[in-house]
């Protein structure tokens, strides 16, 4: 038999991570799953109210409208920023002085805080001294994005491409570099188009990269607040109420906690499930 | 002939990366390109496939001028180190890819197919995907892929670099054979001089961008024609040593010297260079003709049964290559012994003498 010392020491090596978890996520959760079940009144008075917040919260006509809205702005940005972000990754020099200027001019936007992000669109896009909006309406075209709809989501969905392209441009970038030159040269031997060099080497090297750029985009797309709260405030009307936007109504406007706490629980297993369900379908060829 | 360079020349801004160069390869050999990393071999191979434009001189191809021709029109294949395959194409269809992109009929794709896998044992394989064989069997799929294009030329740099030692020499065993039977020319492009020795066929031996020596292998190995080439040509290092011919004697150090004989005897007196690879200069004298040196061991690196002594002589620094093991400790003295009948003797100007 060999001696084994038997200590349990060890436990002091994970202690600060359960520490750190438990006070930046397992204690706001229980909070929140607290308030979820529970009406609450003035003085901390609780009553216990089961899951009727839930199922408020799932048969509204409200939340429904925000959801479709949200999955509808995140589906868009998606379709836009992931092939627009490839196409500009492979259109940057791969060598030489213009590289580092490439990257610099594409992480510019990565660095802006949101709300400067939405102030700015704002006023950009204003169709009385905004440039933007100037140049839309002297092209003909009746725009304003805080009265019509559809003008204030193109507006909401052009800020979102101009501020997040460049992380997919960046995560592309970094993938396609580390594509060894042979890879080219094989193919450019075999007589391969760039169609098919994009095709068959470039796109399926880049699959692990993209997966990690669309699940980003996929989270924080979803989770999108501060712009369009800076750029439209949710309107005209609600129209781009997306779903923070929406909770956040619920919980500090007009302080239903229940209803808000119960929508936060929603919220957050939606993006789990969804985020679960991309990556699987995106990784599922690699397990084969 | 199926390649000849003329006067090739390869700049890239003020780096020169190969200096005038001329070579001419007959059909059907297996040649190798012996140099260190940097040396311009695979330069030497872009420049071959057409990847890349000599900055001067021509490329002749069977009798054809081919210098600015696009990669494609030639019929070139390359392995390269890293094992290339379309990622998310099957075995198969990696294989098959050469001759879908000139659009042959199904039925004979399928035909060359499965005789190439078979020469190069990934039949059961057919149906997987690269990332799921070992290294060993993708590089035979790179390998079945530039086999299958029938090719006249093919171009292997470092195929067996990134490979297991088990694997690297089954696979070494196969290729000569592979590529001699198909008839097609062969430049194969290693850092190894072990590997080339193996090899066989033909080796050039490159320094710095300019060939040094070309010939069947074994005889640029016993006989090269200046330091330079013994010296690419050779691992451990050769060892080399000023010397100075007095009379019938050749004299090192003043302390050492040896008689010069045969064709050496009527060498006129003056300075030269001497060279002995390392496994001629050993613990035990192997014959009469053995010359005594002393010397301290600076480092003994011992693999199963050799022993690589490093010593200074001198203000030398020689490598010795001696069987069984001597755990030598450094600073210790050491007597070893030259064979002076395997030396080369070199000039001033580090050409061979003789």
């Amino acid at each position: 038999m060999i001696d084994k010392t038997v200590n349990q020491r060890a436990w002091f090596l994970v202690l600060p991570v359960v520490v750190l978890v438990a006070f930046n996520a397992l204690i706001p959760l229980m909070t929140v799953v607290n308030y979820s079940v529970q009406e609450t009144f003035g003085n901390n008075v609780f009553f216990f109210e089961g899951v009727k917040w839930f199922e408020q919260i799932l048969n509204s006509e409200r939340f429904h409208a925000s959801l479709l809205r949200q999955l509808s702005f995140t589906g868009i940005i998606l379709l836009i920023e992931i092939p627009l972000g490839v196409a500009i990754a492979l259109s940057m020099p791969k060598k030489g002085p213009w590289v580092s200027v490439c990257l610099v001019l594409m992480a510019l936007p990565l660095l802006i805080p949101w709300n400067v992000v939405g102030a700015m669109w704002n006023i950009f896009a204003l169709p009385d001294i905004g440039l933007l909006g100037r140049m839309i309406n002297g092209m003909g075209f009746d725009y304003n994005f805080t009265q019509q709809p559809l003008a204030a989501w193109f507006t909401t969905v052009l800020m979102d491409v101009w501020h997040w392209t460049s992380l997919v441009v960046l995560l592309a970038y970094a993938g396609l570099s580390s594509i060894p030159d042979a890879y080219y040269q094989a193919a450019r031997i075999d007589g391969a188009s760039a169609w098919s060099v994009f095709r068959f080497i470039q796109l399926p090297k880049l699959k692990r990269v993209l997966t990690i750029a669309i699940l980003l985009r996929f989270m924080d797309s979803f989770m999108i607040y501060t712009e369009p709260f800076v750029l439209t405030g949710g309107g005209p009307g609600n129209t781009t109420t997306f779903l923070s936007i929406d909770l956040v109504k619920i919980a500090l406007g007009q302080f239903d906690l229940g209803p808000a706490a119960a929508m936060s629980l929603i919220y957050f297993l939606i993006i789990l499930v969804m985020s679960w369900i991309f990556y699987t379908l995106m990784m599922r060829n690699e397990e084969q | 002939m199926a390649i000849e360079l003329k006067e090739v020349t390869k700049t890239v801004g003020v780096d020169t990366h190969i200096y005038p160069t001329s070579i001419k390869l007959e059909e059907g050999r297996f040649n190798i390109l012996l140099g260190t990393t940097l040396s311009g071999k695979t330069t030497l191979l872009r420049l071959m496939a057409g990847l890349e434009r000599p900055t001067s001189g021509e490329i002749w191809f069977k009798g054809q001028n081919v210098t600015g021709m696009a990669v494609q029109k030639r019929k070139v294949a390359m392995v390269y180190q890293q094992f290339i395959n379309y990622p998310n194409f099957s075995v198969y269809d990696n294989i098959a890819s050469p001759l879908k992109v000139v659009r042959m009929p199904k039925k004979e794709i399928d035909a060359r197919v499965q005789k190439v896998a078979e020469l190069l044992k990934i039949q059961p394989m057919l149906r997987r995907m690269p990332a799921e064989l070992s290294g060993g069997q993708q590089q035979r799929v790179a390998l079945a892929r530039a086999l299958i294009k029938e090719s006249d030329l093919v171009l292997l740099d470092e195929p067996l670099a990134n490979l297991d030692y088990k694997l690297r020499e089954e696979l070494r065993e196969e290729l000569p054979k592979l590529f001699h039977d198909s008839g097609a020319t062969v430049v194969y492009a290693t850092t190894e001089p072990a590997e080339a020795l193996l090899l066989g066929g033909y080796t050039a031996t490159l320094h710095e961008g300019s060939f040094t020596q070309y010939g069947p292998t074994s005889s640029v190995y016993r006989d090269p024609k200046d330091l330079l080439s013994a010296r690419v040509f050779s691992d451990p290092p050769i060892n080399t040593a000023a010397i100075s011919k007095r009379g019938d004697s050749f004299h090192y150090n003043e302390t050492v010297s040896w008689k010069a004989k045969g064709k050496y005897a009527s060498l006129p007196d003056g300075d030269y260079i001497v060279g002995f690879r390392p496994h001629h200069i050993t613990l035990v004298p192997d014959n009469d003709e053995a010359v005594r040196v002393s010397g301290k061991v600076v480092v003994t690196e011992i693999s199963g049964s050799e022993s690589v002594i490093h010593m200074s002589v001198g203000g030398d620094t020689w490598v010795s290559l001696s069987h069984g093991i001597h755990p030598l400790k450094r600073g210790e003295a050491v007597e070893l012994f030259v064979q002076t009948d395997h030396c080369f003797y070199f000039d001033a100007n580090e050409q061979i003498i003789g």
